[in-house]
C-alpha cells in the first residue's frame, strides 16, 4: 500500500508538468506579438522596428522555446507570474486583488447548493417516481440547463426595472461592511448555488437510491425504526461519502465556471480576469489556470 | 451470492422472452419514463424547428430593418425584433441549427476521440495506457469552460473552431469512462477465447470490445450533448463563439442585448429560453436514457 501511494505522488510530477507545458505552448500559439502590443498593436501606426526588436530581446522571445519555458517554469514555481501586459501590475498581484471575491463567491455558492441539494436529492430517493421526484429532477435539471448568464441577465434587468436599483459596483469584503457585501454577492451566489445544486442533488439521489437497497436497510426496517430514523440516521449518512467527494472535486471546478457568472454581474473576480485578459490577448496572465 | 446472481439473471431473461418491436420499445419508455420521453419531445421539436427553419421563420434572420427596430413583440413580430430590426423569432429558429449542429458534432467528435482512446489505452495496458492517462489528467486539470476558452481564442472566433474548442474537454472525459468500462470486458473469457483463436489485436478490439462499450458511450454522448449547446451558447457569449450575424443564441444574449435590455427586455429574453429549453431537452432524455442502460439505478424490481 505504501508504495502504491508514493507511485502514484510520483505521477503526479509529470502530469503538473504536462499541464505546465500545455499551458505554456497556448500563452505562445495565441495570436498576437506581445512585443507589438506592449506598443499599441498594429492599429498604433509606425513603429520603430529597432525598438521592438530590443523589447523582443528584452522580454526574451528570441530564445530558444526550452529556455523560455525554463524561465517561466522557474518563475511560477516562485509564484512570479511575470506582468500582467494589459495593466502593468504584476499578475501575482493582479490576483490576489481578484482572490477574496472569487473564493468569497465560491464558497457561498457552494453552502447554498449544499443547502438546496441534500434534502432535496434524498427526499427525491425516498420518493422514487413519484411526482416528487419529478419534481426535484425537473427542478435540478433546470439548473444545469438555464444559463447562468442568463439568470443573472434576468436578475439583474428585474432588479433594475423594478426596483430601480443596481448592485453596489466595488467590492468591500464581508468584515468591512457585512451589508454592502452582501447586497453584491447575493444574487451571483444564489445564481451559481442553484446552478451547482444540480449535480450534488442528483449524486444524492443516486447514492440514497443505491444505499436504500442494502441488506442493512432492510433490517432497519424490520426492526420497526420510524422512516426519519431509517433514512437518514441510516441511508443518508452511509450515502455521503461520494457525495462530500463531490462536492470537494466541484468547489476546485467551481472557479472556473465563475468566469461567465462574473462577467455578467461585472464582479472583479479572478473570471473576469481571464476574460479580459483572453480578450485582450494578454496571454500572460491564463498561465494561472493550471490547477 | 453467486446462485442470487444467476437466479435473478434468469428470471429477468423469462420476462423478456417475447421480443419487442421498436415501437413497443418507445412505448415502453415513454410509459416508464415520462420526463424522458418529455425531453425527447422537445428535442423532436428542436430538430424539426431546425430543419424546416426557411419556411418557419417569417423574415430573414440576417436582414436589419431599420424601421422596425426595438418592436415590441406583436403578431407581426412575435418575439420582436433587436436594434437592427432584424425579427428575433427567425433568428431563434435559425439558432437552432447552429445549437444542433455545434452540440451534435462536438459531442460526437469528442467522445468518439475520447473513446476510441479509452479502448485502446485499457486494451494495450501497460506503458501506452500510463501514458495517455496522464495525458487525459492532464486536459483534465483544466477547467471545462476555461479550456475550450483558451483554445477558441485560439483559433479565432467562428463556428468550427466553437465545435473543436468544445470537443477537445469533451475527449478526456469520455476517455475515461469507456476506458473503465473496457478494462472490465477486457478481462472476460471470451476476450480470451477470440485471442486463443488468433485474431489480431485490433479486430478484438473492434469487433468484441468497442460493441460492449457501446452503452457508457451512447450514455457519455447524450449527456455531453447539452453540455455543449451550453458551452456553445457560453463562448458566444464571451464574444469567443460565432461571430456576428450568426444568429447564435449566445451572441444574441451577449453585449449590445445588455445595454438595449432595459429598453427592450424582449431581446435578451427569448434566446434565454431557447438555449434552456434545448438544453433541458437534452438533459432530461440523456438522464433516462443512462437510468434505463445502467441497470444499477433501475428502480426497486
Amino acid at each position: 500500500m505504501g508504495t502504491y501511494i508514493i507511485k502514484r505522488l510520483l505521477l503526479i510530477v509529470p502530469t503538473l508538468l504536462g499541464a505546465a507545458i500545455l499551458v505554456f505552448l497556448i500563452m505562445r500559439v495565441i495570436p498576437g506579438d506581445v512585443a507589438l502590443l506592449i506598443f499599441g498593436g498594429d492599429q498604433a501606426g509606425h513603429i520603430d522596428p529597432k525598438q521592438l526588436a530590443a523589447m523582443r530581446e528584452r522580454l526574451g522571445l528570441n530564445d530558444p522555446l526550452v529556455v523560455q519555458f525554463g524561465t517561466w517554469l522557474w518563475g511560477v514555481v516562485r509564484f512570479d507570474f511575470g506582468t500582467s501586459l494589459w495593466t502593468g501590475r504584476p499578475v501575482t498581484e493582479e490576483l490576489l486583488i481578484r482572490l477574496p471575491l472569487s473564493l468569497q463567491l465560491a464558497f457561498f455558492a457552494t453552502l447554498v447548493s449544499v443547502i438546496i441539494a441534500i434534502p432535496l436529492g434524498m427526499l427525491a430517493a425516498v420518493r422514487q417516481d413519484t411526482w416528487v421526484d419529478y419534481v426535484v429532477r425537473v427542478f435540478s435539471i433546470g439548473g444545469l440547463a438555464i444559463p447562468g448568464f442568463w439568470v443573472g441577465i434576468l436578475c439583474i434587468l428585474g432588479l433594475v426595472i423594478f426596483f430601480g436599483w443596481g448592485p453596489p459596483l466595488e467590492f468591500t469584503p464581508p468584515w468591512v461592511d457585512p451589508w454592502a457585501n452582501l447586497q453584491m454577492m447575493i444574487w451571483p451566489v444564489l445564481t451559481v448555488g442553484y446552478r451547482y445544486s444540480a449535480v450534488t442533488t442528483r449524486m444524492t439521489r443516486s447514492t440514497v437510491l443505491e444505499v436504500l437497497r442494502e441488506d442493512y436497510i432492510r433490517t432497519a426496517w424490520a426492526k420497526g425504526l420510524q422512516e426519519r430514523a431509517v433514512v437518514i440516521r441510516h441511508a443518508l449518512k452511509n450515502a455521503m461519502l461520494p457525495v462530500i467527494t463531490l462536492i470537494g472535486t466541484e468547489f476546485a471546478f467551481l472557479i472556473g465556471g465563475l468566469v461567465v457568472t462574473e462577467t455578467v454581474f461585472t464582479l472583479n473576480g479572478i473570471g473576469r480576469f481571464v476574460v479580459d485578459a483572453v480578450a485582450t490577448a494578454t496571454t500572460r496572465s491564463c498561465r494561472r489556470w493550471c490547477s | 451470492m453467486a446462485t442470487n446472481v444467476e437466479l435473478t439473471h434468469a428470471t429477468g431473461t423469462a420476462t423478456l422472452a417475447p421480443r419487442l418491436t421498436p415501437f413497443d420499445e418507445v412505448a415502453k419508455f415513454a410509459r416508464t419514463k415520462p420526463l424522458g420521453a418529455a425531453g425527447a419531445l422537445i428535442i423532436l421539436g428542436m430538430i424539426v424547428v431546425a430543419a424546416l427553419a426557411q419556411t418557419l421563420a417569417p423574415y430573414d434572420a440576417y436582414e436589419a430593418d431599420y424601421g422596425a427596430q426595438f418592436a415590441r413583440p406583436s403578431a407581426q413580430h412575435w418575439f420582436g425584433t433587436d436594434e437592427f430590426g432584424r425579427d428575433l423569432m427567425s433568428r431563434i429558429v435559425y439558432g437552432a441549427r447552429i445549437a444542433l449542429f455545434v452540440g451534435f458534432t462536438a459531442s460526437f467528435m469528442g467522445c468518439t476521440i475520447g473513446g476510441l482512446l479509452g479502448v485502446t489505452s485499457a486494451y494495450l495496458g501497460g506503458k501506452v495506457d500510463l501514458l495517455l492517462e496522464r495525458l487525459m489528467d492532464i486536459l483534465l486539470a483544466f477547467p471545462q469552460l476555461i479550456l475550450a476558452l483558451a483554445i477558441a481564442s485560439i483559433l479565432g472566433p467562428a463556428v468550427q473552431n466553437v465545435v473543436i474548442a468544445i470537443s477537445v474537454p469533451i475527449i478526456p472525459r469520455a476517455a475515461r469512462v469507456v476506458r473503465a468500462t473496457a478494462l472490465s470486458v477486457k478481462e472476460h473469457v471470451y476476450i480470451e477465447a477470440v485471442g486463443a483463436l488468433g485474431a489480431p489485436r485490433w479486430r478484438i478490439v473492434l469487433r468484441h470490445i468497442v460493441p460492449n462499450v457501446v452503452a457508457p458511450y451512447i450514455i457519455m454522448l447524450t449527456a455531453q450533448l447539452g453540455g455543449a449547446i451550453l458551452a456553445e451558447a457560453a463562448l458566444s457569449y464571451l464574444g469567443l463563439g460565432a461571430a456576428e450575424p450568426t444568429p447564435s443564441w449566445g451572441l444574441m444574449l451577449s453585449g449590445s442585448a445588455l445595454s438595449y435590455a432595459e429598453k427592450a427586455p424582449w431581446i435578451p429574453l427569448f434566446p434565454g429560453i431557447a438555449i434552456s429549453l434545448g438544453v433541458f431537452g437534452f438533459n432530461l432524455f440523456g438522464d433516462s436514457l443512462r437510468d434505463a442502460l445502467d441497470p444499477k439505478l433501475r428502480s426497486k424490481g
